[in-house]
């Protein structure tokens, strides 16, 4: 099974200053090493905050462009990682590892198979 | 990612252009004691347009557009657009927000300081300093282009352009200030800003209609409020007074657009506010025409608001007990409207209805329109209750 872990915090939570985010570093990089050697990690990124966000809708074949992230919440997406994991329970295990899991949220979220793809 | 330097240079360029106007109005133009504030406006206007095309504006515009050259999407002939154009529309991208698109219209292309656009929009500086460093931000991070359009999106990317020249007109015309009613400086900018966009794009039929619009609209500047500050009515605004020159360009501008093809909402509106300017007097007024007008525009756009005007319009050419008629299945719609209100009363005053006059009179207050309608609506009002 795939998994995507979705990465949510409020931007007023977790590290704020360059220093505070260099501090952080380790832990993702500990993190995703340990992702790397279990063979789980099929990718990921992190996002630069919602404020450089655009969201595009087409409605009646036209484009509508408007600032900022499709649902103006406190808390938004940081970054994610597509993980290979047997069961739910060990996407969770995973999930719960994630640096940001104690100032946000991880949603997990089983990736779609398309059969025959 | 783009090289951000394009936004830095672009604002090196603005920068630089205001302050040689500057330098330039104080050299060359006579500043003494004429009357009227438009008149410096304007030669600060004139200067700044000939240091826009200055050398040194220029230099750095064409380092700007040798930069943008280098980028690999440059390589698709044909479909390339002025460079300053692109810096028009690049500050008017849809994926920055309304109010970001307009601090940086004004900032990046008509060269006004972060002051001058705090106290536009009534707001104070450091406030307005971090709506245009947020947006800066946004244009850095999201990659927005200061660059080349594709041309199949061009029509688009236009469209938030005029929108954002409008909006300062219009907050310039009828503004939420509480001192000023009329912000002459603002209408100039977007004058200025139409004007450009016509010479930047001179076969498109709605930014020559924007520019029309504008001009005849302005052309009424001087004779729109009294010493009191409160708003004259149409029918009773000294038509002597009204700005010759402006009309002309205006007209000018409506004939090219309708030359170039079938009027949009902004043409046809240019289209009403020539039929004002070209009538000698407000029973002159070519009021069938306007209705007619108001037809297609309600073609184009059918909202309640154009319902509304077009009442008001057929209230002159077929009486008000027509025009009131016309109102009466709108005021669902916009109940919290200010203009339905008095424009009701003024139909109901018409008819020798005082009473209902002036209760539609209250309502419209209700609506709390800005400082200076408020005193308008409230004098009209008690003209009634004096009475005869």
């Amino acid at each position: 099974m795939k998994y995507a872990l979705l990465i949510y915090s409020s931007e007023a939570a977790g590290p704020q200053t360059e220093e505070e985010m260099m501090a952080e570093m380790p832990q993702w990089f500990a993190y995703t090493e340990e992702l790397d050697s279990a063979g789980k990690n099929l990718g990921g990124e992190a996002l630069l905050p919602a404020a450089t966000a655009t969201t595009v809708q087409v409605r009646d074949g036209k484009r509508i462009t408007t600032d900022g992230p499709f649902a103006e919440t406190k808390e938004v997406l940081g970054g994610f990682y597509i993980i290979e994991a047997a069961d739910l329970d060990e996407a969770l295990t995973w999930a719960e590892k994630i640096p940001a899991s104690p100032y946000g949220s991880i949603e997990v979220r089983p990736v779609m198979e398309i059969p025959g793809a | 990612m783009r090289d951000f330097g394009d936004l830095e240079l672009a604002e090196d360029c603005a920068q630089e252009a205001f302050v040689q106007a500057s330098e330039t109005w104080g050299v060359t133009v006579e500043v003494p004691d004429r009357p009227g504030a438009w008149l410096t406006t304007t030669a600060r206007r004139k200067a700044l347009d000939r240091v826009r095309r200055a050398s040194s504006y220029k230099t750095k515009l064409e380092e700007l557009e040798t930069r943008a050259k280098r980028g690999p999407e440059r390589s698709k002939a044909g479909e390339l657009v002025d460079e300053q154009l692109a810096l028009l529309l690049g500050c008017c991208h849809p994926a920055l927000n309304l109010e970001a698109q307009v601090a940086l219209t004004l900032r990046l292309v008509a060269g006004l300081t972060t002051q001058q656009i705090a106290s536009a929009f009534l707001v104070d500086e450091p406030t307005m300093g971090k709506r245009i460093t947020r947006a800066k931000e946004k244009i850095r991070a999201a990659a927005i282009s200061f660059g080349p359009v594709d041309r199949d999106v061009l029509a688009d990317r236009v469209g938030a352009v005029r929108h954002v020249i409008y909006l300062i007109f219009t907050e310039g015309h009828a503004s939420r200030s509480e001192d000023e009613f009329v912000r002459g400086d603002l209408c100039d900018e977007a004058a200025w800003l139409a004007s450009l966009l016509i010479e930047l794009l001179e076969t498109d039929v709605e930014s020559y209609g924007l520019h029309a619009l504008i001009l005849l609209t302005d052309a009424r500047r001087a004779t729109r409020i009294d010493d009191d500050g409160i708003p004259i009515l149409l029918e009773d605004q000294d038509r002597t007074q009204w700005d010759r020159d402006k009309i002309a360009a205006g007209l000018a501008s409506l004939a090219r657009a309708r030359e170039i093809g079938r009027l949009g909402t902004f043409g046809l509106q240019a289209l009403l506010a020539s039929l004002h300017a070209v009538a000698s007097s407000f029973e002159e007024t070519d009021w069938p025409r306007i209705v007619r007008t108001y037809d297609l525009l309600f073609e184009l756009d059918p909202s309640a608001v154009v319902a509304l005007n077009r009442a008001v319009a057929l209230s002159f050419s077929d009486g008000p007990a027509v025009g009131l008629a016309a109102i009466e299945p709108l005021r669902p719609h916009l109940d919290g409207y200010v203009y339905l209100h008095s424009a009701r009363a003024e139909l109901l005053r018409r008819l020798d209805r005082a009473a209902e006059a002036v209760a539609s009179y209250e309502q419209a207050l209700a609506c709390n329109p800005p400082e200076a309608e408020r005193r308008f609506i409230e004098r009209r009002r008690d003209g009634l209750l004096d009475g005869p």
